[in-house]
């Protein structure tokens, strides 16, 4: 018996238990190294833009608060619209997928929404700019003529349907994958036992719905939201191709003057910044970094306090 | 104890990586001379950057020179001209591409790649005539004054059909659309270009001083040559600015010069530059130009970019010199601006400036 109950102390010792539990250690520790350096690096390279010379910008503008402002508005504008866009389609694909579709139907519709994912966002951009954009442009001077009267839909029209609304649009194409497939897994993890409870009571499906699945589904819709606005955020191809910039703060949705995303600011200016200039778009990098975070936290923050009242527990 | 287990391999694993790959960096550098086939003695590695804006006609260029010289690597980083001309005063490249001529502080410094107490110079390699493209309905021709063109593109003048279009196009049926203008959303040299020609000729509308970015917030922001072009293209009533060579099948407006309007051609465009005097005050062999963009002249067309190399008088290193002369000359040589002309559109150079051009390089050493 002594012999066996020493193997077994032995068996615990392997090497590959040890090396395994220092390889996660590794890995978990390596990822807030990354952050660490990033935030860092970023931090130490954008202090020069904070003390810039006035003559280090263009135009009206003098410090580097007047410069990243309107393009965290922009960051922030773009994204939110391209979220409201994309959130109530997601959730009726998920629940098309996950409650609707017959079985065969629905795994082929979920691989292709998978696939819109795999599309490079500079794909998305040249869309945006040959086909989405010359599209929406004559519905966008309708818009202009009949509802111009209310600030977003404000003339004057862009001739070549360049707008933020347009990002928005192709930026809601481009996180349409992520919240769906949270959503549909979220949905399909709906206790059976609540939708029969619904549906025994005689609730329709859509009763049953509202009542069953959404209730227990909210904090991961909220989430995959969250992830969504997250991509939307830090998206720069799309948005530098297919947006017209302007270096101001514009509410106006169908104009040629458009606050730019931080990241497309980015892409945009980099190639040709020397000097000063490297560090004030570094610097405007180190504010997407904070954006980032915040709404990160703010995410955090909801989901933890929704977490009591959905069907969840 | 695991982590020298794992670790070794790994250590073997980079250090072998490392040593294979600074192999391959250093191989340009083996001069091997003489017993090749083409009768070309040069060897080595030349680095360049600079304006973008130069970058296709450096491909030609890089392509062309290393066919004839197969022992030379050239290198062109295509960083902007700032960062072009401070990496070369630096010394970290051998010549800088660059859209405006040295400022006077840099050439009251020192040039690390040159040798003592030399300077560097400018030197015109590279003509690109900018073309104004429109797209309107039913407008196939569109003749445009430079104060129209300002009011346009500063905003003033927002309809196809504005008076002041009209007077100078009395045989166009205009529309009534809005005008978009597009301009370069990116830092660039053509919107500089066209800034300065706009700042000079039309100096009571165009106000602002000329700049890589674009100075008036109004009109459409397109990334990249490219990106003007498609917003043109695909938009409605559009007009825009991009180097001629990539308007494609765009309609290119006439830009009033003295009482004529005059079409963009390549052979306008370098006879403009030729007809410009040199910047005063500059030492004699600096060939920087005082575009002359308020000429009368109809055979000059006066909405262009020029781009130079900078390149030392005397290098450091004298066997680096004679290898950068060499790729220089090529570039400013018929040959060379051919290429050019096949890959990117410029505007050869001709006449004076071109003998001009060739006989400061023959002082570089």
């Amino acid at each position: 018996m002594t012999t066996v109950a020493a193997t077994t102390i032995k068996a615990r010792q392997r090497p590959g238990d040890r090396i395994f539990s220092s390889a996660t250690v590794i890995a978990g520790s390596l990822i807030l190294a990354v952050l660490a350096a990033v935030a860092i690096f970023l931090l130490v390279e954008s202090l020069p833009a904070f003390v810039a010379d006035p003559s280090a910008f263009d135009g009206d503008i003098t410090n580097f608060w007047s410069y990243v402002g309107p393009l965290v508005f922009g960051t922030v504008y773009s994204a939110i619209l391209a979220l409201i866009m994309a959130v109530p389609v997601a959730i009726g694909i998920a629940l098309f997928i996950s409650h609707f579709a017959p079985r065969k139907l629905a795994q082929g519709l979920g691989y292709l929404i998978d696939l819109l994912a795999a599309v490079p966002s500079v794909v998305f951009g040249l869309w945006g700019i040959t086909v989405l954009a010359p599209l929406l442009q004559p519905f966008y001077t309708t818009l202009v003529d009949w509802f111009g009267w209310f600030l977003p839909f404000a003339g004057p029209v862009s001739g070549t349907g360049r707008t933020i609304l347009t990002v928005s649009v192709v930026l809601a194409v481009m996180i349409l994958p992520i919240i769906t497939a949270i959503c549909r897994e979220i949905f399909l993890q709906t206790p059976l036992l609540h939708e029969e409870a619904a549906l025994a009571l005689g609730a329709t499906r859509w009763e049953m719905i509202r009542m069953a699945v959404l209730p227990f589904g909210l904090p991961g819709i909220i989430s995959a939201s969250m992830l969504g606005l997250g991509r939307a955020l830090g998206e720069t191809m799309a948005v530098a191709m297919v947006l017209s910039p302007s270096p101001n703060v514009f509410f106006q949705l169908l104009t040629s003057q458009n606050s730019n995303t931080i990241a497309a600011n980015i892409a945009l200016n980099f190639p040709e910044a020397h000097g000063v200039g490297v560090n004030i778009l570094l610097a405007t990098g180190l504010m997407l970094f904070v954006v980032t975070l915040l709404v990160n936290m703010l995410a955090r923050i909801v989901i933890n306090s929704r977490k009591a009242f959905s069907g969840a527990n | 104890m695991n982590f020298k287990r794992f670790g070794r391999p790994a250590v073997i694993a980079i250090a072998a990586g490392l040593a294979l790959s600074s192999c391959a960096a250093n191989e340009g550098d083996v001069a091997i001379t003489g017993n090749d086939a083409s009768a070309s003695t040069l060897s080595g590695t030349i680095n360049g950057a600079g304006a973008s804006s130069m970058g296709a006609a450096q491909e030609a260029w890089r392509a062309g020179f290393q066919t004839a010289n197969p022992e030379v690597t050239v290198n062109y980083d295509p960083t902007g001209s700032g960062a072009g001309r401070e990496a070369f005063i630096a010394g970290g490249t051998d010549f800088a591409g660059s859209d405006s001529f040295m400022s006077d502080e840099e050439l009251a410094g020192t040039f690390a790649s040159c040798a003592p107490g030399s300077k560097a110079v400018d030197l015109p390699v590279y003509i690109s005539p900018i073309a104004v493209i429109f797209n309107v309905e039913g407008v196939d021709e569109l003749n445009i004054d430079a104060d129209t063109l300002a009011k346009i593109f500063a905003g003033t003048i927002t309809s196809w059909d504005d008076a002041a279009i009209a007077a100078l196009n009395p045989d166009a049926t205009l529309p009534a659309t809005a005008i978009t203008a597009v301009h370069r959303s990116d830092d660039s040299g053509t919107t500089k270009n066209f800034s300065d020609y706009l700042g000079q000729t039309a100096p009571d509308v165009w106000t602002e001083k000329a700049s890589d970015t674009f100075p008036f917030s109004t009109g459409d922001g397109a990334q990249g040559t490219s990106g003007v072009v498609s917003a043109v293209t695909n938009g409605v009533g559009t007009i825009g600015y991009a180097d001629a060579s990539q308007a494609g099948s765009l309609s290119t407006a006439k830009l009033m010069v003295g009482s004529d309007f005059v079409a963009y051609t390549p052979e306008a465009a370098a006879e403009v530059v030729a007809g410009s005097p040199l910047v005063a005050d500059r030492a004699a062999d600096d060939l920087a130009l005082e575009l002359n963009r308020k000429t009368t002249n109809p055979a000059e067309y006066p909405l262009v970019l020029v781009s130079y190399a900078i390149v030392c008088n005397e290098y450091a290193d004298a066997a680096q010199g004679a290898l950068v002369k060499a790729y220089i000359e090529y570039i400013a040589s018929a040959a060379g601006q051919t290429v050019a002309e096949e890959a990117a559109g410029v505007a050869p150079l001709t006449g004076e400036l071109e003998a001009n051009v060739a006989a400061v390089l023959a002082t570089v050493k």
